[in-house]
């Protein structure tokens, strides 16, 4: 699981340019789904074939990136957010672009740093001019965080675990599950940062019966935050409800009396701010009853999330369990 | 001048018929169209049948104002359909309701302010139309409650550029009357949709309906290229052509198609450029996703104060997306997808 | 059955945003009685038919059963509750509310916040925040532990009064009167002829982004749908324009959500069958049902009526019980006066 990991998040993957990350993906899978294809939208849709009703397990392989707006005479660039990043997260960061360009955030001089807004930030590549810069970088590329991953005890810390965390848990659950009783769909999608568009379009193509998306969530376990009862390390989240959606009683259950049953340890999820893919699957043709199971992760949406090995593990063995009873 | 008449007419999002009309005239001997439950205008031009199936989306309507109450004294209070700028607002002429009553929007003179209150951004919520109605009874023999406005604002040309309100999206349905006149062996269809300022609404039934193979959206968009703006903020520069959407708050374009329209445009010498900001939506955010997800361009032709009674744009600009628009249809015919 | 009975009875279910599949037997229920068949969806919509199956003209009206609420977000150690928002909820309604919390079984709980003694006297004159405040439901930290899960959803107590004039208050009016109309209206139609198939939809989830009405509209596809849903009545410190009158009629919304011609035909009906009513423009989003149902599929012709009611989405929600009646026999008339060719028409711009 740790190497799974830490390949993935190392993986470039910014909303709307999720090639590599879906390569990596696909290496993974191949050898294990019955089929795998892919939709419009870029989304990888694997099918392990199963007798009963049409589930779909859903994580998004897409990560919060910066996109370049504007190259300026002296090589510098300007850029918009993809996904929610705050600009403080920025200052002193490097991104990587996809051929391998790195780049490190200055700003402009402020008398105020709350002023601190995107548009008075810029991306320096080290080009001295509009054309050197132009032959690493376009208009419209994308960037992500430039960062390793790091294995700290049972605790990693990477970018991008939301919500490749999640995509190893959908992996090692494909690589190990043999005779699902359901027939299941194993989905990645794209821009789910962006506003949950790859789930939206994947789910209206395989019309499941059920879903249940594996996603990240936040925690109150880190000193003086907000008031949430999750924590690292306590096990994978039910989720009940976030701001996409409140979750089937069906599927909540499901998960709850699986983990119950197994005694694998496990948490309950109220999120009162974000979404995750579930919101756009459940409202699809006439309604999907799914849930979510979320990896509790600290910092989301930062360089260094945090999120714990043996959480994933259980979400895995939970998940494992719901589909082979 | 169908452009003039275009921008000219009435259209607030909800109210789209007389823009309908004009379009429904202009595409009459060229294409079969048919309305749907929305009050989008949906069209198809068979050609040879060949494949791709190319959607071509224009918007209808504009931002207005609706007129929510009259009140004892005849004066019209209204709220604004579509993001307009409250500040915009005070001291303009608008034109209401089906009667074309005018009206003002008046502001206490500056004589009775205290030097305080002009700092104060006037809001929608304390302004009124005053339409010279003696009383509540008078106003409501030729207003009612429900009636769109739109500002008084005509067709005119200035130097290279023109100015009208409404350009945003009067051009883009346009160029898509232009190109349905022209012939092509592949099926062209598409919609001129309603209700995109409130949220794409039109455009959501109307790519639902139509499930075409690749969608292109033609849109008037923003040209921040005025003084006092650096130019990293421009977005879009009038004058330099057609600018392509990489990216905006609804939708973030396949840089493969991207990539394609640059290369034809450079193939057939036509000037575009790269819109350079990722604020905004479009019909193409709820295109790109409808049912299985469809291949989606945008494309833009760049306007100065859009939202407003006066935005300008360049005819060259426009000329030129119908050029690249008819290359790029082409393209498909040769190329496929 | 009378229509304060009806209400009372429609009252009686607990039915916050996302819970309504425990609960919604009592609708079930209540449908049969009006219906001609009545099934449940997956998302936990109630559907009920009345009139012939496969009649050349279906419309679907549509008020939503759920109602907002709090959940459970955190239990400290000494079992005090912390919770969240189902819905739009103003926290300055909150301090000494009677809740219950459904948990294990019933429990009674109220909602407490540091006491002004100890307050800094610049801390009154700012309204509590919801993390200000908590459940105090006066059992041991161990008990309510055995009874309370986190993400168990709480309801405000019901305590509906009846007022002058015949108005009604108490929480949960918002959309159970809209409920109420529709049923007033399927008592309505016994008395009419109609050839329409009448779906009478109680949708689910409305408060929380009208997602109820996202999947059955899709599932009935109707020629025509119509929202039943509650709109701002007149209040003291609200401007006239603003709001709706109670006690003079249902209010027919229109504006870009609403189809012209439902708009003309509910508003002729009311006149020429000498219902009051009132216009209700609606410039952009309506917040009901009615924007989702429209640009469902490849488009639906929509129209809206509400119910004016006064301090909405607090506990104690006002309206006159005449304007439900009269919301009812409205929707009654429409139905009875559609026939096929105004249905076609709706498509011809």
């Amino acid at each position: 699981m740790k190497e799974l990991v830490k390949k993935l998040t190392e993986a470039f993957g910014p909303s709307g340019e999720e090639n590599k990350i879906r390569e990596v993906i696909l290496d993974e899978i191949k050898d294990y789904a019955d089929e795998v294809r892919m939709d419009v939208l870029g989304n990888i849709i694997a099918r392990k074939k199963g007798a009963g009703e049409k589930l779909m397990l859903a994580a998004h392989m897409d990560e919060v990136g910066v996109i370049v707006t504007n190259i300026d005479d002296k090589g510098f660039l300007r850029f918009s957010n993809i996904g929610g990043i705050s600009p403080f997260t920025l200052i002193g960061e490097r991104v990587v672009f996809e051929n391998g360009t790195v780049g490190v955030f200055g700003m402009e001089k402020m008398d105020d740093i709350k002023d601190l807004k995107f548009n008075k930030m810029f991306i320096d590549i080290g080009a001295r001019t509009k054309e050197e810069a132009q032959k690493k970088v376009r208009i419209g590329d994308k960037a992500v965080y430039y960062r390793n991953c790091d294995i700290i005890g049972d605790y990693v810390t990477a970018k991008a675990l939301d919500d490749r965390a999640g995509c190893a848990v959908l992996i090692k659950v494909l690589q190990n599950v043999k005779s699902p009783r359901f027939d299941t769909y194993f989905v990645f999608t794209v821009q789910e940062k962006v506003g949950l568009r790859g789930a939206k379009t994947s789910a209206f193509g395989i019309g499941p019966d059920l879903a249940i998306a594996v996603d990240v969530t936040k925690t109150g376990d880190t000193p003086e935050s907000e008031k949430m009862a999750v924590e690292l390390g306590k096990g994978p989240a039910v989720k009940i409800m976030d701001r996409s959606v409140i979750c089937h009683p069906k599927i909540k259950e499901m998960l709850i009396d699986s983990a119950e049953k197994n005694n694998i340890p496990y948490q309950l999820e109220v999120l009162e701010m974000g979404g995750t893919d579930t919101g756009a699957i459940h409202l699809t043709k006439d309604g999907v009853p799914s849930g979510c199971l979320s990896i509790p992760t600290r910092y989301i949406h930062t360089p260094s999330e945090m999120a714990s090995i043996d959480d994933m593990e259980k979400a895995v063995e939970l998940l494992l369990y719901v589909l082979e009873k | 001048m169908l452009l003039k008449e275009l921008t000219e007419a009435f259209g607030v999002s909800g109210a789209e018929h007389e823009v309908r009309n004009i379009l429904k005239r202009e595409i009459e001997n060229c294409a079969e169209f048919r309305t749907d439950a929305l009050g989008n205008l949906i069209f198809e031009k068979p050609g040879k049948g060949k494949k791709p199936k190319v959607m071509l989306a224009a918007h209808m309507d504009e931002v207005g104002l609706m007129i929510t109450s009259i009140g004892k004294n005849g004066w019209l209070k209204f709220d604004t359909v579509g993001g307009i700028d409250d500040r915009i607002l005070v001291s303009k002429t608008v034109v209401i309701g089906p009667n074309k009553v005018k009206g003002v929007i008046g502001a206490k003179a500056i004589h009775l302010q205290e030097p305080k209150e002009r700092e104060i951004a006037l809001k929608s919520k304390n302004l009124y139309i005053d339409i010279g109605a003696k009383d509540k009874e008078d106003a409501e023999k030729v207003v009612k409650i429900g009636d769109y406005a739109v500002f008084d604002s005509k067709y005119e040309v200035m130097g290279d550029l023109i100015k009208a309100k409404a350009l945003d999206d009067r051009v883009g349905c346009y160029i898509i009357t232009e190109i349905l006149k022209k012939n092509y062996d592949l099926t062209l269809c598409g919609a001129f949709t309603v209700q995109e300022e409130i949220g794409a609404r039109g455009a959501t039934v109307a790519a639902y309906t139509l499930e075409p193979d690749i969608a292109i959206v033609l849109e008037g968009t923003f040209a921040a290229d005025v003084p006092d703006t650096k130019e990293e903020g421009y977005s879009t520069t009038v004058g330099r052509g057609p600018a392509i959407t990489l990216m905006d708050k609804t939708f973030i374009a396949d840089r493969r198609l991207v990539d394609r329209v640059l290369q034809v445009a450079e193939q057939n010498k036509i000037e575009c450029q790269l819109r350079r900001t990722a604020f905004g939506g479009t019909d193409g955010g709820k295109i790109h996703i409808a049912k299985e997800g469809i291949p989606t361009i945008v494309i833009s032709v760049p306007c100065r104060y859009i939202h407003s009674p006066a935005s300008l744009t360049s005819l060259g600009d426009i000329q030129n997306t119908i050029a690249l628009v008819d290359a790029l249809i082409k393209d498909f015919q040769e190329r496929g997808i | 059955m009378e229509l304060k009975e009806t209400l009372m009875e429609l009252l009686s279910a607990e039915m916050p945003s996302g819970s309504e599949v425990k609960t919604n037997n009592c609708l079930v229920e209540i449908f049969k009685r009006h219906c001609d068949d009545v099934r449940v969806d997956k998302l936990g919509n109630v559907i009920g038919r009345k009139g012939s199956e496969n009649a050349k003209v279906k419309i679907m009206l549509a008020a939503h059963m759920d109602e907002i609420g709090l959940m459970v977000k955190q239990i400290d150690e000494r079992g005090f509750i912390r919770f969240s928002y189902i819905g739009g909820i103003d926290h300055r309604i909150l301090p000494a509310q009677e809740v219950i919390i459904h948990g294990r079984e019933k429990i009674l709980g109220v909602i407490g916040s540091k006491p002004p003694h100890i307050q800094e006297p610049d801390e009154r004159n700012k309204a509590l925040k919801s993390e200000d405040m908590f459940i105090d439901t006066g059992l041991s930290a161990e008990k309510v532990r055995q009874l309370v899960r986190i993400g168990d959803v709480i309801t405000f107590k019901r305590k509906p009064v009846e007022l002058l004039n015949g108005c009604f208050a108490g929480n949960a009016l918002d959309d159970r009167a809209g409920l109420a109309a529709i049923i007033y209206c399927l008592q309505e139609l016994d008395k009419l002829q109609f050839s329409a198939e009448v779906y009478a939809v109680a949708t689910v989830q409305e408060e929380v982004g009208l997602r109820g009405a996202v999947v059955s509209t899709y599932h009935l596809c109707p020629d025509i749908g119509v929202a039943v849903d509650v709109c701002h009545g007149n209040m003291a410190d609200v401007s006239e324009e603003e709001t709706q009158k109670l006690g003079k009629g249902p209010a027919i919304a229109l504006g870009p959500n609403i189809h012209p011609k439902l708009y003309e035909r509910l508003k002729n009906i009311a006149e020429d069958y000498k219902i009051p009513y009132q216009v209700n423009p609606e410039p952009s989003a309506t917040g009901t049902d009615a924007w989702v149902m429209q640009i469902t599929k490849e488009g639906i012709p929509t129209a809206l009526i509400s119910i004016p009611l006064r301090y909405m989405h607090t506990t104690v929600e006002t309206l006159c019980l005449e304007d439900i009646k009269l919301s009812g026999r409205l929707l009654a008339l429409f139905i009875s006066s559609l026939e096929e060719n105004f249905v076609e028409g709706l498509r011809c711009y």
